[in-house]
């Protein structure tokens, strides 16, 4: 027996790490294009905003892979899957043979065809490589940049290039920022709080054209404006990194498609992570959830499952735990519901600073967006993922001193005791 | 299988006292037990903030009912698994434990933890968690509950 995991992030950690527990014997091998062992991607604005070192970039220890009796090709792309003989061939021609085989390739950068893409000093954000590349930039000497896309990653690439003392503006699309998981009041308080250090917001326009001779020099946006800049970074969203797979047997919708075992349609073949699209509890069809647990998770399903260990996952959903400066946030499930049967509950603290929205329909929360007041959100977060009836104690959902003590007896001491008696 | 500590609501006074063992144990003194001057030097040391305390004892006004909650070292660790820089860990002997170092406080932790059992840090830059006194041996909240509200045990 031989597994093999494409792709070398979380989600192949969470499949050996499950692996490992009911299998110490048979061999693992992970194949990534990127030469190093693995690291965060949601740390890659922290390295580049000077708060973490590479050392720190790495989310196992150096000895992960000895330990746990993983060979790691590294460096190398698949191009291909013979999924008839059982085979992954690589960009050097080698093949490797699977008798399981776990395809984790994630996400790559979406990039809407832009004259001027390929000018020098124009970045994506989503490899360890790409912030590499930006630090030299600014240690070249660049010193205004433009970031396209108001999202989690073009915020946090913003935030760690105004850290590294450039002039940053952000060009967004949308009329406000962090649009999936903000409405408009929230991402009213994160956009002040952005402002006051600095960056520059265009909303509602976007990039028409990056202009330059060899390297980018200004960025034209459709509502006419040009601004002078010395790096582009495009930060619009990730699609699932699968390009090599289409065209074969293997069914794809938007990302592969799994089942509540990170099954595929073909034998022994699974997915997990950013490149799949399984089970949204919250919003109760397949999707991709393009999140870092969600990935853990489906990896961790997809290992026991490919071991043997008959397990199931099917509570993922969209949740987020995000900073900007001193403002964070947490927000989870539908945050913006289009429906009329549900109840709405909201609490802005002006003098805090603070905001508590939480969705509930049929007695469950549906989705919750806090800022500030984050403390403890995740027995809220529990609360979607076990569906419990919160009828009785919602209106504490907004204060932020929720806790134990507003649950019933039974409920709180099954929660803490878990059965055992103290 | 993981040693858990377990509150008993029955007996629980409000007092604190496991707070105030609970940052002595994680100061820099590391012991279990704390005379008042002690204390004292401790907390002046704290210049901008105060030190966290890694348990949290829930009250509520209008209620007379209390318990001092950490975290449950769950077998399944959500904290864990949403940690974005594998600061948050499991140990081979079930606990789970934050390396701080490592930590940059984006507190997917609390997003993931069903129990709401991580708290921030001092200055709020890493997540502060119950490590069951990994370098005591014995939990400080444990040992000096001046009424035998907490309790450890083997589950
Ligand atoms: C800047 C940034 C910040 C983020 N912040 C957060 C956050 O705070 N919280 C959160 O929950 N999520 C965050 N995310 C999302 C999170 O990083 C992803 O959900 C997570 O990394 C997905 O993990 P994965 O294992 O599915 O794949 P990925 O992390 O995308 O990794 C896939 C790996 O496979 C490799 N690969 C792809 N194709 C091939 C091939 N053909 N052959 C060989 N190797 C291949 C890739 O190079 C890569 O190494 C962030 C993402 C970015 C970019
Ligand atoms: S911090 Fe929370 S999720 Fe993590 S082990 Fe403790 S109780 Fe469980
Ligand atoms: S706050 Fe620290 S321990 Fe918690 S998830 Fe983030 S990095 Fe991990």
């Amino acid at each position: 027996m031989r597994y093999v995991i494409i792709g070398n992030s979380v989600a192949a950690c969470g499949c050996i790490e499950a692996i490992r527990k009911v299998d110490l014997q048979n061999p693992i091998v992970v194949i990534s294009d990127e030469k190093y062992r693995v690291y965060s991607r949601p740390l890659i604005s922290y390295y580049l905003g000077g708060k973490v070192d590479e050392n720190k970039m790495y989310i196992r220890d150096e000895d992960y892979y000895e330990k746990n009796k993983v060979e790691a090709i590294l460096g190398k792309r698949a191009v291909s899957v013979d999924f008839k003989n059982k085979e992954v061939v690589l960009d050097d021609g080698s093949k490797v043979k699977y008798d399981k085989l776990l395809i984790a390739t994630g996400g790559k950068p979406f990039v809407p065809p832009t004259k001027g893409f390929e000018l020098k000093n124009v970045f994506t954000f989503i490899k360890f490589d790409d912030v590499k590349a930006i630090d030299v930039a600014i240690k070249n000497g660049a010193k205004k940049a433009t970031v396209i896309g108001a999202g989690l990653s073009g915020l946090k690439a913003a935030e760690a290039l105004i850290k590294r003392g450039l002039e940053v503006t952000v060009v967004e699309l949308a009329n406000r920022i962090l649009g999936s998981i903000l409405d408009l009041e929230a991402s009213k308080i994160v956009q002040d709080e952005l402002e006051k250090h600095g960056i520059v917001f265009k909303l509602e326009t976007s990039v028409d054209e990056i202009i330059g001779d060899g390297k980018v020099e200004k960025v034209k946006l459709k509502n006419g404006e040009v601004l002078d800049t010395d790096i582009v970074v495009f930060a619009i969203g990730v699609v699932p990194n699968i390009d090599f797979l289409k065209g074969t047997e293997l069914k794809i919708n938007r990302g592969i498609v799994v089942d509540d075992h990170m099954r595929t349609n073909i034998e022994d073949v699974y997915a997990a992570g950013d490149c799949a699209e399984g089970y949204d509890c919250v919003y109760q069809q397949q999707r991709v959830i393009p999140i870092w647990p969600n990935a853990y998770n489906q990896g961790e399903t997809a290992g026991y499952n490919m071991a043997g260990v008959e397990k199931t996952f099917d509570r993922g959903f969209p949740m987020n735990s995000i900073g900007f400066f001193d403002v964070h946030m947490i927000t989870a499930g539908i945050v913006m519901p289009n429906s009329d049967d549900i109840e709405v509950l909201v609490k802005h603290d002006k003098e805090k600073n603070s905001y508590r929205k939480i969705y509930i329909k049929n007695g469950s929360v549906l989705g919750f967006m806090f800022i500030n007041s984050i403390d403890r959100a995740g027995m809220i977060t529990n609360m979607i993922k076990e569906d419990l009836n919160v009828e009785s104690i919602k209106h504490r959902l907004l204060d932020d001193d929720f806790g134990y003590l507003d649950l019933p007896k039974e409920l709180r001491q099954e929660k803490i005791l878990g059965g055992a008696k103290a | 299988m993981a040693k858990k500590i377990f509150p008993k609501e029955e007996v629980c006074v409000g007092c604190h006292l496991c707070e105030v063992y609970c940052v002595y144990a994680h100061s820099k003194y590391k012991k279990p037990t704390v005379k008042a001057h002690e204390l004292v030097k401790l907390y002046n040391k704290y210049k901008d903030s105060k030190p966290t305390p890694r348990i949290l004892v829930e009250e509520k006004s209008g209620e007379w009912t209390t318990f001092a909650l950490q975290c449950r070292h769950c077998d399944d660790a959500p904290c864990t698994k949403a940690c974005i820089t594998g600061a948050m860990k499991k140990l081979e002997d079930g606990r789970v434990i934050c390396d701080e170092e490592k930590c940059v406080g984006c507190w997917s932790c609390i997003m993931a933890c069903p129990h709401g059992a991580v708290r921030r840090g001092e200055n709020k830059k890493a997540a502060s968690k119950c490590d069951l006194c990994l370098e005591l041996g014995e939990p400080a909240c444990v040992k000096n509950c001046p009424n035998e509200a907490l309790v450890i045990k083997e589950v």
